[in-house]
């Protein structure tokens, strides 16, 4: 059987055809797929015409271009509209855009190439069924039976929408006319389908695939919090099947991930054990509100943490062992004599871990001052080694962004970690048997168990812990 | 001429921008000038970005003003390593940004004006636009001698470079983008816009430099608002439109939506450095350890921003070579950028016997592969 197909292609100057009107030849056992034909490509016959696409005119009289970035490879499908490649021309910086749906066939320069306006600059093979016609609604409506109209002209004018959006509709079973789109000359984009189908179904769908879950910090604004509280109540019965055109994404793992891989992996090798606590920091917390001005007035933002790390650093004093290290063959503990504390930081690439040296021998003003330094050079990406390399001991104040209780894990080459929870207003008893508002905060600490046991670290939290509920303490044992 | 801004014009324009149809029938048919009230680089390509994509311009011109606080602005194809002094522009907490325009590097800062002029691509003409300014300077100040060249800067007195122009073309408009110099601090410009970075290799376009000058200099009373009026009233003359400035808030997603998206896509990294075209880097530094000057060659690769290649050749035995290969290894693969070397570099030391010779020799290695980038 042969089946002749003519089409009818709007003729432009700057396209130049290799056949107009061309005859597929179809073999028997392509028959079955002739009544799909119209609503998908078929890669069993290939009847597609290839069209070269030539660099249309710039302007201002220029004839030659540099090809200076390909948004598309061969064998990539395009739609029309779709930006192809990127060219330069004495300052000013070009999208060429497809004209055409269809397949990358040929690309006809490399980077950095100079291209010739007027001449080809990739071959596309247009899908036969499709061809070059401005786009129709070709969507069934939910109520109509399926035999009805699959063609649809809404009052004469034509639905502007590119192939992929108007098969999401399709694939939706929503009626293009019933749209409103938001793109240029009114055009329908996939965000308008997407937001038809959020009012039909009464959830907020996922914005785009690449959208990322953004952790809930301190300062970001109730804009990403929104759609996170919506999609927790969804009890809404969908009718419609909800499609999420959304594709699995592989990257290969580098930089700040890399050195987490590495430095946890090794960590892995460590026996771990806990032991946790919660503080009373009620004191503390007035003791602060007394410093902070003092503090400010000398140019320092003094936060908790400068006590949590000086109280450490006595702690530390009489039980060395937590900060020292093991050797590679177990046979070896240095006792480390500078109480270097590192101070977990999460920066917009990751985890890094500066430390303050020395706090042995520094004052609370000091270790806040030094702080501060770290945290500004810290979030501006700016660190430099001195200040990532020699820690000895680290304390991780996940309890500004949130939680209780943890699991933190050692940092090699050291063998103590300590994890601060939030502060919470909590009630409880004092001495006399009156419940009172608290303020209260659970340390988790992790300790590497081949050279230290649960006794010691059990003591070394409550020395720490007795100098945080009670500051006046830390006056006597300060050096 | 006091500029006005209020809840009206910002619904007028979102109208005008957004529905040619109602544009027509608005009371301000015809071209547009507006400004932006916001200093953020970002913010501000990010709106032209926003025009480009979603404003018909079928019937209509737009004149975009706006300045930026300090930030240094590469075109869209160029090196950033090759262009500026990027270890200058962190201390300084200077901004980078690629804007998506050819041509080469610019420094603002608020003594500089940024002029959009938008059209469709049919009536791209840059000539034009220059000339327009140039109107306006010396409709200001007939005494100034400042003409545009065939390179399409504006020189002031025969010799000084006063105003860079760039375009971006799409598929149905286009815009031309150029600086002023009114009143720009001429130290920084110049310590910024000098690469350190030696040995470096690309495709990348190169900026031409020139000598510079601010028209504040030539006349002190030329200040940014006296040239923004100057151009705005010249341009509403030439496009028969009231000289009227609609002030817009490029943060606003009432008036311009899915701006904030398009911000948050020019501060990515992915953007700003990952957009550089393949570069190669080939050098080699004296390390000064203790009595002894060692000479240390590196060679890199660099594609989208991260390192495909990197060789590092280090008198022998001076560092354990397997932990030397280890660093390579992890290079490869992680961005062209200090912060993520620096962690590298100090994760792979926490997981080696401790040893302070061994930390000092690798941490001055390490800081010195940081200055290459």
């Amino acid at each position: 059987m042969i089946f002749v197909c003519i089409h009818r292609v709007r003729s432009c100057s700057s396209i130049r055809f290799i056949k107009s009107k061309y005859v597929c030849v179809f073999d028997k056992s392509a028959l079955k797929f002739s009544h799909q034909q119209r609503l998908f490509r078929t890669s069993a016959v290939s009847c597609g015409q290839i069209v070269q696409f030539k660099l249309s005119d710039i302007g201002e009289g220029i004839t030659e271009v540099t090809v200076k970035e390909w948004y598309i490879k061969e064998g990539d499908s395009v739609s029309q509209f779709d930006s192809i490649c990127e060219v330069q021309s004495d300052k000013a910086s070009v999208t060429i855009t497809s004209r055409y749906d269809g397949i990358i066939r040929k690309l006809h320069y490399n980077l950095d190439e100079i291209a010739y306006v007027g001449k080809p600059l990739v071959d596309i093979e247009i899908d036969a069924s499709k061809g070059v016609a401005p786009e129709e609604d070709v969507v069934e409506t939910p109520p109509m039976s399926h035999e009805e109209h699959t063609h649809q002209e809404i009052k004469g004018h034509k639905t502007l929408a590119t192939p992929a959006v108007r098969r999401l509709a399709m694939e939706n079973n929503i009626k293009l006319s019933e749209v409103v789109g938001t793109g240029k000359d009114n055009r329908i984009l996939k965000e308008d389908i997407l937001n038809y189908l959020a009012k039909q179904t009464g959830a907020i769908l996922p914005p785009s695939p690449k959208a990322e879950i953004i952790p809930p910090l301190p300062k970001s604004e109730t804009l990403p919090a929104a759609p996170k509280d919506k999609a927790r109540k969804i009890p809404v019965p969908v009718s419609r099947p909800i499609v999420f055109s959304g594709k699995d994404k592989t990257e290969p793992v580098t930089g700040f991930q890399k050195a987490m891989v590495k430095t946890m992996s090794a960590a892995l090798k460590i026996p771990h054990f806990g032991y946790c606590d919660e503080i009373d920091l009620t004191q503390l917390v007035q003791l602060r509100e007394e410093l902070k001005p003092l503090a400010q007035i000398r140019g320092v933002k003094l936060s908790f943490m400068p006590f949590f790390i000086k109280a450490a650093s006595l702690g530390l004093l009489q039980y060395p062992i937590l900060n020292a290290s093991l050797d590679e063959s177990c046979q070896n503990v240095t006792y480390k004599a500078s109480h270097n504390i590192g101070v977990a930081m999460d920066t917009e690439q990751g985890l890094i871990v500066p430390n303050v040296k020395n706090v042995q021998v520094l004052s609370v003003f000091e270790i806040a001052s030094e702080l501060n330094r770290l945290q500004s050079l810290g979030s501006a990406g700016q660190l430099g080694t001195n200040d990532l390399t020699g820690g000895t001991f680290t304390l991780s104040n996940i309890g500004t962004i949130g939680g209780t209780y943890t699991k933190p894990v050692i940092l090699p080459p050291e063998v103590a970690i300590g994890a601060l929870g939030k502060i919470q207003v909590l009630p409880r008893f004092n001495g006399k048997g009156e419940v009172f508002k608290a303020q209260i905060m659970n340390v988790s600490w992790s300790a590497d168990h081949r050279i230290i046991d649960g006794a010691t670290m059990a003591r070394f939290s409550n020395l720490w812990k007795s100098y945080l509920e009670n500051p006046a303490s830390m006056l006597l044992d300060l050096k | 001429m006091v500029l006005q801004s209020s809840l009206k014009n910002c619904l007028q324009l979102s109208c005008i921008l957004r529905t040619p149809k109602a544009g027509l029938r608005s009371t301000t048919s015809g071209s547009l000038i507006i400004q932006s009230i916001s200093n953020d680089v970002y913010q501000n390509l990010a709106v032209e970005d926003w025009i480009h994509d979603h404003v018909n311009l079928e019937n209509r011109q737009v004149l975009f003003l706006w300045r930026n606080s300090p930030a240094v602005v590469i075109g869209r194809h160029q090196n950033p390593w090759q262009e500026c002094n990027l270890r200058l522009l962190r201390q300084k907490s200077i901004q980078l940004a690629r804007r998506r325009s050819g041509g080469g590097t610019v420094y603002h800062d608020l003594g500089n004006i940024n002029l959009t002029f938008f059209t469709t691509r049919k009536k791209y003409e840059r000539m034009e636009n220059l000339k327009l300014i140039v109107k306006a300077l010396k409709a200001l100040r007939p005494q100034l001698d400042v003409h545009v060249s065939d390179r399409y800067d504006i020189l002031l007195d025969r010799q000084y470079k006063i105003s860079g122009t760039a375009a971006k073309l799409g598929r149905t408009t286009a815009y031309h983008h150029c600086t002023l110099l009114c009143n720009t601090d001429k130290f920084v410009l110049s310590s910024v816009l000098k690469s350190p970075y030696k040995g470096l290799k690309s495709n990348a376009t190169p900026s031409v430099p020139a000598s510079v000058k601010n028209l504040f200099e030539e006349d002190p009373s030329l200040t940014c608002e006296v040239l923004l009026d100057a151009i705005a009233e010249e341009y509403a003359t030439q496009h028969h439109i009231d000289h009227h400035i609609t002030l817009i808030n490029p943060a606003d997603e009432t008036v311009l939506p899915g701006i904030n998206n398009k911000t948050k896509e020019l501060q990515t990294w992915e953007w700003v450095y990952g957009k550089t075209p393949k570069f190669s880097i080939s050098t080699c530094f004296n390390m000064v350890y203790k009595d002894s000057v060692l000479d240390v060659k590196v060679d890199m690769d660099v594609k989208h921003g991260r390192i495909e290649v990197c060789n590092i050749d280090l008198p022998e035995q001076w560092l354990p070579p397997a932990l030397c290969s280890e660093l390579v290894k992890s290079l490869v693969g992680s961005k062209f950028c200090p912060n993520e070397t620096t962690t590298l570099a100090t994760t792979l030391l926490g997981v080696c016997p401790q040893d302070d010779e061994l930390h000092n020799r690798w941490n001055l290695l390490c800081e010195n592969m940081v200055m290459l980038m």
